[in-house]
């Protein structure tokens, strides 16, 4: 399924918001994330089913803040 | 108040622009900025606005300088280690630009001073680089209701955005509260490319100018990201969330409050220790 992540297309198989932030290995606690313009809660992301097309952006805290790379 | 020959000189570059012009500067010289921090952003920040003409400009910062910091701090120099860094900044912004009046403040913003600090400044940028600071600047800057610049970096990647408190989209809107410790490194542990302080510092800078002079259109309700390594500015709408703690609908927070958790420099043991 085609998805768009901070930008980039990318074909991911996962039915969930938690499962890509696990196929990702984010830890949920360190980032926030908006799916097609939508503030998501942290508490439905293992809940909230992902479709060809949703446009996902990772938040990242950062300033003392994230060292993830999501390049990596 | 009337431009002296001297200040004519020295601000005609800005009296120039059109959308500057000697009103524009006029309202320069008459703001009072508050920066958070006399670090990596703040460095930039501080410099860039004395350099405009900032009329009175606000600098809170415990911290001395160390040798650490002199890679990306650049208001600092080698003979200033140890040195308070509002006294060394203060000195630097002084030299650069004898009209602007600086107010600082050798201590950390806390719940109990925030308000009273916020309250002598139009406008605040925050160039600290730790979490519970940044949470505690939101919040104390929607209780005052003063603008606010946010700025973040680490590693090779910043963000910046600007809020206005109660009508754009604030820092809990996104980040409802701070990351449980050891959960997100600092930039001690996982190192900052210095040049990126002097990139998003400089960001702030323009933006809080362009809110003093009230022109163009303010970074609000947008996220401007940066990565260096890949060279890419990328913009992020955001918007109001009506269940933000603090600017939503029903808040939680509802007085000043200092979250206690320490992230830049934990000790790692001490967390396991407090968290058992
Ligand atoms: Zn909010």
């Amino acid at each position: 399924m085609l998805i768009r992540i901070n930008g980039k297309q990318e074909d991911i198989q996962v039915a969930t918001l938690g499962d890509l932030l696990q196929s990702k290995n984010i830890e949920p606690q360190m980032v926030s994330v908006e799916l097609n313009n939508t503030m998501i809660d942290r508490t439905n992301l293992t809940t909230t089913l992902l479709k060809e097309g949703d446009s996902i952006e990772l938040l990242f805290f950062m300033g003392g803040g994230s060292g993830h790379d999501l390049r990596q | 108040m009337a431009f002296t020959e001297e200040q004519l000189v020295r601000y005609s570059r800005h009296i120039i622009l059109s959308e500057v012009g000697g009103k524009g500067q006029k309202k320069i010289g008459q703001a009072r900025v508050l920066v958070i921090g006399a670090g990596g952003l703040g460095s930039p920040i501080a410099l860039y606005l004395a350099a405009a003409g900032i009329g009175t400009m606000g600098l809170i910062d415990a911290d001395m300088v160390d040798l650490t910091n002199l890679q990306r701090q650049i208001i600092h120099h080698t003979a200033d280690v140890g040195r308070p860094k509002v006294l060394s900044a203060t000195e630097k912004i002084t030299d650069l630009n004898p009209d602007v009046e600086v107010i600082s403040y050798q201590k950390n913003l806390d719940a109990e001073n925030a308000l009273e600090v916020f309250n002598h400044f139009d406008y605040v940028i925050d160039g600290t680089d730790n979490f519970p600071a940044k949470f505690l600047i939101n919040d104390a800057a929607f209780f005052a209701n003063k603008p606010l610049i946010h700025g973040g970096i680490l590693r090779f990647d910043g963000q910046i955005f600007t809020i206005l408190p109660g009508e754009s989209a604030c820092y809990r809107c996104i980040f409802p509260k701070l990351p449980p410790q050891g959960v997100v490194p600092s930039c001690q542990e996982a190192g900052v490319l210095g040049a990126l302080a002097g990139l998003i510092g400089t960001l702030q800078a323009t933006e809080a100018l362009k809110l003093i002079l009230g022109i163009g259109t303010p970074l609000t309700n947008r996220i401007l990201t940066y990565s260096a390594l890949q060279t890419q500015f990328r913009e992020i709408t955001i918007k109001k969330n009506p269940d933000c703690p603090l600017c939503g609908a029903h808040p939680s927070i509802t007085t000043l409050e200092m979250e206690t958790q320490e992230v830049c420099d934990f000790d790692p043991l001490e967390t396991a220790q407090k968290d058992s």
